[in-house]
Order: structure tokens, then C-alpha cells, then sequence
């Protein structure tokens, strides 16, 4: 592909204590594109999240962001690559001690010049942009789970990182919030280039948002499928891969609602 | 483009329109990196010009995020006119959309985020009073459902959670007892040490013995006891409690049907009360022994005169006085402590609060108690 690649993944390997989790991984997430990391659960996603933001050291192999090899040990190139990333955690991860808008102003204030009515003025705006206009005095804890996801992404973007990861951005969310989510992801990766990395299980979000996946496997201890979700689920070859998607379908049907 | 063009930066050239407004043409990108000191530079920049009009270009722009619109937002602020007289011409497709989701023409109404106002020194006292009066109803019900507690475990000990009990006795006894056996030697020592210094101008080093075994038994070993236990434990029961009490560990506790304190305050209660008073004992025996290692090296008396003058001191019932105060010590640091675990609300600086007003609150009553009882025995015995 003659696009460029933000983050190489070569030959990864990691895992906990004895047990290796992803042996063999390598693949490339090109500038630009919403990249969907799926499997099922134990299957190293969040594994390969971590060792990606570098909070994971990996046993072998190396991941690349923009250029910089990602060395735990490498303190100053790890810090010019964690200023081109955001992340959006699980639980949002805010600071539950200051108010939403210290939280999305804390960034700002650390690695930008602008003067204080500024940076007030941008909080605002990441704030209308994910939909919280009036919270910016609430504390984390007053918040509902959805909307202290939406905050936590205005943390995440709050420097416009080059590339946002997420990690299960509709857990928790409802329909409407989640299909939301997704608005906002693709509206990001559009009109600001965001590189998006997504690690989720939600199949309406991956058709809504992903324009390429990798699926990973415990058993494989890696990648089984590549490439478009909706390609994929009509004509891979792979059983884990077809049952995935449809298998999921199938307890929909079932049991009235989606799992978690 | 008019004649009066000035010299300026390389990204910013300004023009004077021939109607009198002035056109700033921005070259290159503005966002994160650079909106900062695109502030700076173009307040200095148009300083010098009346602004009743300004056109911003942005034709050679080639990206614009929203720290970009802060610096248009920045320079409509300074147009005398306010927003009418303030143009952006030649913007891409996708600026103008980027500029519309971010309601780029009300931006600037009002910038700044207020701080909630804090209320009136009055209000603040009386919700300050109010939430006293409210914690101490909670501690009132707290002891009375421990008391219910325990009555049902009385009733029926089985379902006392003995592997948790065990566990706990094990934390807050065996793994306590190192450093509780290390202060009360050193106290000893201490005690000893100083006490020689006074009675060695009498004669009178034997009462060295006297003097460390009864005030280690009676006070200080109880009290010494308790304060590392309060340090080690009480600290540990709030921080569990209050992390549990986030994670809605708790609240899985009582859906399940669990009684919370139960669940989690009785095992800590009973070893507490079992263990603290052990841990009492090995205290007094390595403060005795401390002053019995001054004694010999440094006061020339035997160890049997030493360990004989410190039997004749000791009744039993210091021994049990001083055990008894360590049980009561051990109940009122494990209720505290959890009692502030279960008080915790919202997040990690919650449980930070908990915990040190666990240790602060478990010596403080501490103290008091010991006071109380000295008063009592006094006057009693």
C-alpha cells in the first residue's frame, strides 16, 4: 500500500508472568484510517493496547509510532511519542478530585502556551464537540457512565493527538450514546486526520466505524483474519472468524439484547 | 493588495484594504503546536493598527484545528468593532465545517469558566454542622448494627467467616508482631537508659526493673501496641473498605444478600480483639527485655536479680489490666476504621481522607480511652 504507516507492529510478542499471550504479531495501522483491533475476550487485545502506549513492555519484537520505536526503557523518546497519542480508558479514567473541565484543561495548560482565558475557551469547545456544554463544573463522580466517557475523549483529544486509541469505547453505553461515539470518531478521523486504533467487540460499531480490522485468537496466540470488516464476514474461510460474526448475531436474536 | 504593505514575520502579511480595513493573510498550519505563539506574535503584530475591520485569509492555510479557531476567536477579540467587523475569507471546505461544529461565531461570548461560587461563610457552617450531625447518626447506627452483628454470631458462630478471621489475625498479628516487638525493645531500652541516668545518683539502679515492667504493662505497652496497630491495620481496613465501596464491591455485597458489616467488619473485629491483646504481651516481654539488657551491661546487676526484682513489681493484674486495654484498643481501631471505609464517597482522594482520618481518629480515641481508664482505676481500684 503506498500509504504511510503511523504504527508498525512487528513480530510482537507479550504477555503475563508464564503465560504468553500474543507470539508472532506484526501489522501496520496506516495515517488516517479508523484500525479496529476484535477478538474475542482473553484474546490479548487490551494486551496489545498497553503494549502499543507503552505501559506494557514487550518480551520481543517492536511497535513503532510515527517513526520512534516504542522503548519502555527510553524516556524521552517514549514521552515525544506519548504527546502524539490519546487514549480513551475503559472506565474513562478521569481525575475524580477536579472537575471535568480541569480534567480536559490539565493537558493544555502542561504543554501549550496559550493564556489562561484560552485554554478555558478550547475546554469549551472539546466539551461542545463531545456533547457536555454545561458540565464543566461537575465533578467525575456526578457524571453517568456515558458521559464520563465522553469527557474522558475530550481528555484524550484535548492536545489533537495524532493517533487516539480506544479501549472499549461503547462498554456501558447505551445505543444511542454509542452510535454517538461512533458519529464522533468518524468525525474526528475526518476532519482532523486523527489516526483511530479501536479495540471494542461491539459488531455494529465495528461495521459503523472500521474501515480495516485485525481479529485475534487465544488459541492462535495472534492475527487470524485482516482487512475489511464487511468483506471479511462474507467471505472469509476462517471458522473463528465467520462464527464471530455471526455467532453474535445468532445470541442477539436469542436472547432480545445485545451482550455487553 | 494595497501599497502599504509591512514587513513582517514570514507566515503573517497584512494588508490595508483601500476601504480602511486592514487583511491578515495567515500562511502554514494552525493547531496545537503553534496556536500559542500565534497568539502572542500577532497581538504584538497588529498592536500597531486601529482594527475597526480585519479580514483574516486563510487561503494558504492548509490545516486548521481548533486551537486555530481559538487564535481567530483571539483575533475577533481584538477588533474595536467586536464580531462586525471581523471576516474570514478564502477557508477551505473543511474549515468552514470545522469552524460551524465549533459554533465558531458565538465562541467567544463567554470564555472564561467560572468556578462555582463557594457559599456564604454561615451556609458553610451550618452544612459543615449539619454533615457532623449526620456522621454522627451514622456512627451511632454503625455500632449498633456491629452489636447486631455480633449478637448473631453469638447465636450462631458458624456463620462467623473463619478463614477471613484467620486471615486477618494472620495480618494484623503475625506480620504486626516484627515491628511491634522492635519498638517495645527499643522503648525498654530507652526507658531504662533515661530512668538510670535519675536513680543511679540514689543507689537505687534496681528500681530500673520496677519501673519499666509496670509503666510497658500497665501503659505504654498497650498504648504503644495499639498506635502501630492503627498505623498498620486501621489504615489498611479503611483503604480496603473505601476502595470496595467505589468499585461497588459493597453495594455487590448487599444485592447478593450479604450484610456489609458483617461480611466485612466482624472478621476484622474478632481479630483484632484477639490480637491486639497477644500482641500486648509480646510487647511487654521485649520492653522488659530491653531494660534488662541496660540493667546488665550498663547498671552491673545480674539477670536474676533484674528478672526477680520485675516479678516482685508485677501483679497479674497489671498483666490483665494492660491486656484487657489492648482488646478494647484493638475493637475501637477496627470500628474506626472501617467506619471511615464505609464513609468514603466519589474517588481516590476520598480514600486517601479515610485512611488518614482512620490512623488520626484511632489514636486520638486511644489516648482518650487510656485517659478514661487511668481516672477509673484510680478512683475505683
Amino acid at each position: 500500500m503506498g500509504r504511510k504507516a503511523i504504527i508498525r507492529v512487528k513480530d510482537l510478542r507479550a504477555g503475563y508472568g508464564k503465560d504468553i499471550i500474543l507470539d508472532h504479531v506484526s501489522f501496520n495501522v496506516y495515517e488516517g484510517e479508523v484500525f479496529v483491533i476484535l477478538g474475542g475476550s482473553g484474546c490479548g487485545k487490551s494486551t496489545l493496547l498497553k503494549a502499543m502506549i507503552g505501559l506494557i513492555e514487550p518480551r520481543a519484537g517492536k511497535i513503532t509510532i510515527d517513526g520512534d520505536e516504542i522503548c519502555v526503557d527510553d524516556d524521552a523518546t517514549l514521552q515525544k511519542i506519548l504527546r502524539k497519542v490519546g487514549v480513551l480508558y475503559q472506565g474513562a479514567a478521569l481525575f475524580g478530585s477536579m472537575t471535568i473541565a480541569e480534567n480536559v484543561a490539565l493537558p493544555i495548560r502542561e504543554y501549550t502556551s496559550l493564556p489562561k482565558e484560552s485554554v478555558d475557551a478550547l475546554v469549551r469547545m472539546k466539551l461542545g464537540l463531545v456533547n457536555l456544554k454545561g458540565y464543566e463544573n461537575h465533578l467525575p463522580s456526578e457524571l453517568s457512565g456515558g458521559m464520563k466517557k465522553r469527557a474522558g475523549l475530550a481528555r484524550a483529544m484535548a492536545l489533537n493527538p495524532k493517533i487516539l486509541f480506544f479501549d472499549e469505547p461503547s462498554a456501558g453505553l447505551d445505543p444511542v450514546t454509542s452510535v454517538e461515539l461512533d458519529d464522533l470518531i468518524l468525525y474526528l478521523n475526518r476532519s482532523l486526520g486523527t489516526t483511530m486504533v479501536i479495540v471494542t467487540h461491539e459488531l455494529q460499531s465495528i461495521f459503523a466505524v472500521a474501515q480495516r480490522i485485525i481479529m485475534l485468537d487465544r488459541r492462535a496466540k495472534g492475527i487470524i483474519a485482516e482487512g475489511n470488516p464487511k468483506y471479511l464476514r462474507k467471505h472469509s474461510q476462517n471458522q473463528f472468524v465467520k462464527q464471530f460474526f455471526n455467532r453474535q448475531a445468532e445470541v442477539k436474536g436469542v436472547a432480545g439484547k445485545g451482550p455487553q | 493588495m494595497n501599497a502599504s504593505e509591512t514587513p513582517s514575520p514570514s507566515r503573517y502579511k497584512i494588508s490595508k484594504n483601500p476601504e480602511g480595513g486592514t487583511t491578515l493573510h495567515i500562511h502554514g498550519n494552525m493547531d496545537a503546536a503553534n496556536a500559542g505563539q500565534m497568539i502572542d506574535e500577532l497581538t504584538a503584530l497588529l498592536s500597531d493598527y486601529s482594527l475597526s475591520s480585519l479580514t483574516v485569509d486563510l487561503e494558504k492555510v492548509d490545516y486548521l484545528d481548533d486551537f486555530g479557531t481559538l487564535v481567530l476567536a483571539h483575533l475577533r477579540k481584538m477588533v474595536t468593532n467586536g464580531g462586525n467587523g471581523f471576516y474570514v475569507i478564502n477557508s477551505s471546505d473543511k474549515i468552514k465545517e470545522l469552524l460551524s461544529i465549533l459554533h465558531f461565531d458565538s465562541l467567544d461570548e463567554k470564555m472564561s469558566i467560572e468556578k462555582k461560587r463557594s457559599s456564604g461563610i454561615f451556609i458553610r457552617i451550618g452544612e459543615a454542622t449539619l454533615q457532623q450531625i449526620s456522621d454522627l447518626k451514622y456512627a451511632i447506627s454503625f455500632i449498633g448494627s456491629i452489636i447486631l452483628s455480633l449478637v448473631h454470631i453469638c447465636l450462631h458462630p458458624r456463620s462467623l467467616r473463619t478463614d477471613d478471621t484467620i486471615r486477618y489475625m494472620q495480618r494484623v498479628g503475625v506480620d504486626g508482631l516484627p515491628i511491634v516487638a522492635l519498638i517495645s525493645f527499643l522503648m525498654g531500652l530507652i526507658m531504662a537508659f533515661m530512668s538510670s541516668v535519675q536513680l543511679e545518683q540514689f543507689g537505687a539502679n534496681i528500681y530500673v526493673a520496677s519501673l519499666v515492667s509496670l509503666s510497658m504493662t500497665r501503659e505504654l505497652g498497650p498504648i504503644m501496641t495499639a498506635i502501630i496497630v492503627a498505623g498498620r491495620s486501621g489504615s489498611a481496613f479503611a483503604a480496603e473498605i473505601g476502595t470496595m465501596k467505589i468499585s461497588e464491591e459493597v453495594d455487590a455485597l448487599f444485592t447478593m444478600g450479604f450484610n456489609p458489616v458483617m461480611f466485612l467488619v466482624v472478621p476484622k473485629l474478632v481479630a483484632a480483639a484477639f490480637m491486639v491483646p497477644i500482641l500486648t504481651l509480646f510487647s511487654d516481654l521485649f520492653a522488659i527485655m530491653g531494660g534488662l539488657l541496660v540493667g546488665v551491661f550498663m547498671l552491673d546487676l545480674t539477670a536474676g536479680a533484674y528478672m526477680a526484682q520485675t516479678i516482685k513489681t508485677l501483679e497479674l493484674f497489671d498483666v490483665f489490666w494492660g491486656v484487657l486495654k489492648g482488646g478494647i484498643f484493638g475493637v475501637l481501631i477496627t470500628w474506626i476504621g472501617c467506619f471511615r471505609g464505609f464513609q468514603v464517597r466519589g474517588g481516590a482522594a476520598s480514600v486517601g481522607q479515610a485512611t488518614t482520618s482512620a490512623v488520626v481518629s484511632s489514636i486520638f480515641l486511644i489516648i482518650l480511652c487510656d485517659s478514661m481508664f487511668s481516672v477509673i482505676l484510680r478512683y475505683w481500684g
